[in-house]
């Protein structure tokens, strides 16, 4: 496949109700073009987390996939309160999630390393007060999940 | 010889909250948390997930990692829109009266004693 597939999906923040649209929709795309299932499912793990922390932590987001013959690329780019320090919040257990949020089973500070592990390239570039971008690169064929 | 979700609904009187659809789905195993982002990192395909959480991101979670079937937990019913988006998913929702202790050690024995029948 030469061609280059892109697709763009809008995330509201506090919008529980429709998250892991954008994860759901990309892997049903992946899964036509007949990725291997563990690739599929670690693209979609990565994206559903970085989705959801979008709806739980922005005010609002966009999400950019591309997909070529190789590789997908996903860009997810919002705006809010940004990570103060991006590597503590990597940290397992770590999560700045509200009470509400936390109820609901999100916010156990889980999400970042499942992002991590679920990547072969993760790269979170954030500012407080502006905003936070996520860039997600998985190799379609040639997984480096082992 | 592995089990299906309609063979587990028998042996373990679960409810039935779904349409009859996903029933016929294989169980591979189990998994139990309440915390989405430890299902969604550790569970694994054809598991049979035990949770209280009834929302609707649960289905998204379940379809995401191709689970068996989602149990709730001391007669916890799913939201209207849970329900709808589990039909969509085809997502088996299922229900206990029983509390998480006590189903999880039903469904252990009921999957590994047929896993053992060879």
């Amino acid at each position: 496949m030469d061609q280059v597939m892109h697709f763009e999906y809008a995330v509201e923040g506090g919008d529980f109700f429709n998250a892991g649209a954008a994860s759901s929709n990309v892997k049903k795309i992946l899964k036509k073009l007949n990725v291997d299932s563990h690739v599929v499912k670690r693209v979609a793990v990565a994206l559903y987390e970085a989705e959801v922390n979008i709806v739980a932590h922005a005010y609002r987001g966009k999400i950019w996939v591309d997909i070529d013959g190789r590789r997908i690329k996903i860009i997810l780019s919002d705006e809010g309160p940004g990570i103060p320090d991006i590597d503590l919040a990597m940290k397992a257990g770590y999560s700045t999630a509200s009470p509400r949020v936390r109820e609901m089973g999100f916010g156990a500070g889980m999400g970042l390393p499942n992002m991590k592990k679920n990547s072969d390239h993760l790269h979170i570039t954030s500012a407080p007060g502006k905003g936070t971008q996520v860039e997600i690169i998985n190799e379609l064929y040639e997984s480096h999940a082992f | 010889m592995t089990m299906t979700v309609n063979e587990l609904v028998n042996k373990l009187d679960l409810q039935v909250y779904t349409l009859a659809k996903g029933l016929v789905h294989e169980v591979s195993g189990g998994y139990v948390s309440d915390l989405l982002s430890d299902v969604m990192g550790n569970a694994k395909e054809g598991q049979v997930w035990v949770t209280l959480q009834n929302h609707k991101n649960v289905v998204a979670i379940a379809s995401l990692k191709e689970l068996a079937a989602v149990i709730l937990v001391k007669g916890i019913q799913p939201e209207p829109e849970t329900l709808q988006h589990a039909n969509e998913e085809n997502i088996p929702i299922l229900g206990t009266a029983l509390d998480t202790f006590e189903i999880v050690g039903r469904l252990y024995n009921a999957i590994h004693s047929e896993n053992h029948k060879g």
